[in-house]
C-alpha cells in the first residue's frame, strides 16, 4: 500500500468514524440521564440534514444549517415530552421499544415528506471535485468540516457536562434518580434537556455529513447500528470512550475495503459489537469500577 | 414546623399509613420508631412527596404540601436524607455535596462556598475524600455523606432515614453524636429509626409507629421507661 493510499483511507476512516463518535455521543447524553438508549438517535441525524436541505431554497446555508438544528431540537423536546415523559415508573426495556417505535415512526413521517430520492446539501466550502493536499494524498474540505465540528461538539460538551451546573444535574439524574429528586432537581426537565441536547448535535452531525454520505428517509438505521456499536465498544456514557471507539471503527471499516468487498462493510461492525458484548461488555476503554456502580 | 393531620397514605390500593397526627417543633429532635413494615420510611416518603398522599394534610411552615411536587420540597426546606444513603456513586464527594445545595444555587456561589466549607468543618473525612468517587466510600462516610448532601439545602427540617442501618456501632454512635450536634446548632431533625435504644437516647420526643398506627407518643425519657415499649422495641421483658 502507497503512503498516499494509507493516508486516504486514514482520512476516509477518520471522516466516518468522527461521524459515529457523534451519533455514540448522543446516544450516551440520553443514556447517562435516563439510563436508557434511544435508538432514534439516527433519526435525529437524518432529520437535521433533511430539514436543512429543504430550507436551504429559502435561505443562505449557514442559517438552514441553524434552523434545522433548532428544529431538530424542538422535534426531540417533543418526542420526549408526548412519549416518555408520562410514563410512570417505566422499565429500561418498555422505553427502549419505544424508542423503537419512534424512530420507525420517524422514518415513515420523512418518507411522507421527502420521498425516497436521495439528496444532499451542497459543499460547505469548493464543490464535489475540489481538495486539499495532505502528505501526498488529496483530502475534500468537507473531511476538514466534519472532523473540526465533530471535536468541537466533544469538546463543548465534555465542558457542559463537567464543568456547569446543569450538566451536573444531568449527571445526577443519570446516578440516581431518587436522590437527585431529594436534591430539589426536576428530573423530569432534565431528561427532556438531554433529549434536545441529543438531537441537537445529531442534526448538526446529519448537515456537516450530509455533502459527503447524502441524506435520505432511513438513513438513521444504519447510523443507529454504528453508533450504538461505537457507544457499547467506549463504554456507555463516556464521550472519550466514544471518540476512541469511533475512530477505531471507522478506520478498521475504511482498511477493510481494501481486504473484503464493500458489501461486508457493516457485517464488520456488527461483528464488533458481538464480540465486545461477550468478551468486554463494559467496553474498551469503560471502567469496570464505574460499570460497576451504575445501575443498568 | 411541621404538623401532619389524620393523614393516609400508600402505595396504589394498600395503604400504609392509616390516620397519622403528628408534630415537630423547631429546634427539636423527633424520632419515629418502629419494626419492619410499620410505615416509617412510607411516612417519610409521604412528607417529601415521593409517595402520593390519600387524604389529610401536611403542613410545613403553616402550608399544605400535600399537593407539592417532590422535586419543589427540598427548596421549601425540607430536605430527607434516604435509606440506604442514595449517593451519587458515579460521581465524586465534591459534586454529591454541590448537587445538595441546588436549592441555594440562585443565592450565589459565595453562600455555596461558605456551605460546602462547613459540611467539610462537620465531616473532614469528606474534605479528605472530595476528589474520590462517591461509590467507593464505606458505608458510613457515605451516611455522612448523605447528611452534609442534605445539609446543602440549608434546610430548617432534616428528616433522616434509618440512618443507623449497616453501620458498625461506633459509628453509628458518631453519626449520632453529629445529629445532636445539628441540633444544638439549631436545627430541627425528624429521624427514623429501627435502633429505638440509641433514637430515644438523643431524641427528645418520639412516636411509636405500629402498622400504619401512632400507638404511643411522648417525651423520649417516657417513652423508654414505658413497659410496652420496652418489651416490643428495646428487648426487655416485662418480668426484668
Amino acid at each position: 500500500m502507497t503512503t498516499e493510499l494509507f493516508i486516504q483511507y486514514l482520512m476516509a476512516g477518520i471522516t466516518y468514524g468522527s461521524i459515529y463518535a457523534i451519533v455514540a455521543i448522543g446516544f450516551n447524553i440520553i443514556y447517562n440521564t435516563t439510563g436508557i438508549i434511544n435508538f432514534a438517535q439516527g433519526e435525529f441525524v437524518m432529520f437535521g440534514g433533511m430539514i436543512a436541505i429543504s430550507l436551504l431554497q429559502y435561505m443562505p446555508l449557514p442559517l438552514a444549517i441553524a434552523l434545522s438544528v433548532a428544529i431538530t431540537m424542538l422535534i426531540g423536546a417533543l418526542i420526549e415530552i408526548c412519549f416518555i415523559r408520562w410514563l410512570k415508573a417505566p422499565s429500561v426495556l418498555r422505553m427502549i421499544i419505544i424508542t423503537i417505535g419512534i424512530s420507525i415512526i420517524s422514518r415513515e413521517v420523512a418518507v411522507h415528506i421527502w420521498g425516497e430520492s436521495i439528496r444532499s446539501l451542497p459543499y460547505f466550502i469548493g464543490n464535489e471535485i475540489s481538495s486539499i493536499p495532505v502528505l501526498g494524498a488529496r483530502i475534500s474540505p468537507q473531511v476538514l468540516w466534519v472532523i473540526a465540528v465533530s471535536a468541537l461538539m466533544v469538546v463543548c460538551l465534555g465542558i457542559f457536562f463537567k464543568t456547569t451546573s446543569v450538566g451536573r444535574e444531568m449527571r445526577a439524574c443519570a446516578s440516581n434518580r431518587k436522590a437527585a429528586t431529594l436534591c430539589g432537581i426536576n428530573t423530569q426537565n432534565m431528561v427532556t434537556l438531554s433529549f434536545v441536547l441529543s438531537a441537537g448535535i445529531g442534526a448538526l452531525a446529519g448537515c456537516v455529513m450530509s455533502p459527503i454520505t447524502y441524506s435520505q428517509y432511513d438513513m438513521g438505521t444504519g447510523l443507529a447500528i454504528k453508533g450504538f456499536t461505537v457507544a457499547i465498544l467506549g463504554g456507555l456514557g463516556s464521550s472519550g470512550g466514544a471518540v476512541a471507539a469511533g475512530l477505531l471503527l471507522g478506520i478498521i471499516e475504511a482498511f477493510s475495503v481494501s481486504v473484503v468487498p464493500l458489501a461486508f462493510q457493516d457485517a464488520i461492525s456488527i461483528a464488533i459489537l458481538l464480540i465486545i458484548l461477550f468478551v468486554r461488555p463494559q467496553g474498551l476503554f469503560g471502567s469496570k469500577e464505574a460499570a460497576g456502580l451504575s445501575e443498568f | 414546623m411541621l404538623k401532619i393531620r389524620n393523614l393516609i397514605s400508600g402505595y396504589d390500593k394498600i395503604k400504609v399509613l392509616k390516620n397519622i397526627s403528628m408534630h415537630v417543633d423547631p429546634g427539636e429532635i423527633v424520632t419515629i420508631i418502629g419494626a419492619n413494615g410499620a410505615g416509617k420510611t412510607t411516612l417519610l416518603s409521604t412528607i417529601a412527596g415521593l409517595v402520593r398522599t390519600e387524604s389529610g394534610e401536611t403542613l410545613f411552615k403553616d402550608t399544605n404540601v400535600v399537593k407539592v411536587k417532590a422535586s419543589d420540597i427540598p427548596g421549601l426546606g425540607c430536605v430527607m436524607v434516604p435509606e440506604g444513603r442514595q449517593v451519587f456513586a458515579t460521581m465524586s464527594v465534591e459534586e454529591n455535596l454541590l448537587l445538595g445545595g441546588h436549592v441555594v444555587q440562585k443565592q450565589g456561589k459565595q453562600l455555596l462556598l461558605e456551605l460546602l466549607e462547613h459540611q467539610y468543618e462537620l465531616f473532614p473525612i469528606l474534605r479528605d475524600r472530595k476528589k474520590q468517587l462517591a461509590g467507593t466510600l464505606s458505608g458510613g462516610e457515605q451516611q455522612m455523606l448523605a447528611m452534609g448532601r442534605a445539609l446543602m439545602a440549608k434546610p430548617s427540617l432534616l428528616m433522616m432515614d434509618e440512618p443507623s442501618t449497616g453501620l458498625a456501632p461506633l459509628i453509628v454512635k458518631e453519626i449520632f453524636q453529629i445529629i445532636v450536634r445539628l441540633r444544638d446548632e439549631g436545627n430541627t431533625v425528624l429521624l427514623v429509626e429501627q435502633n429505638a435504644k440509641a433514637a430515644l437516647g438523643i431524641a427528645d420526643r418520639g412516636y411509636v409507629l405500629e402498622t400504619g398506627k401512632i400507638i404511643v407518643q411522648g417525651p423520649a425519657g417516657d417513652l423508654l421507661a414505658n413497659q410496652d415499649v420496652q418489651r416490643a422495641y428495646l428487648g426487655r421483658d416485662r418480668a426484668e
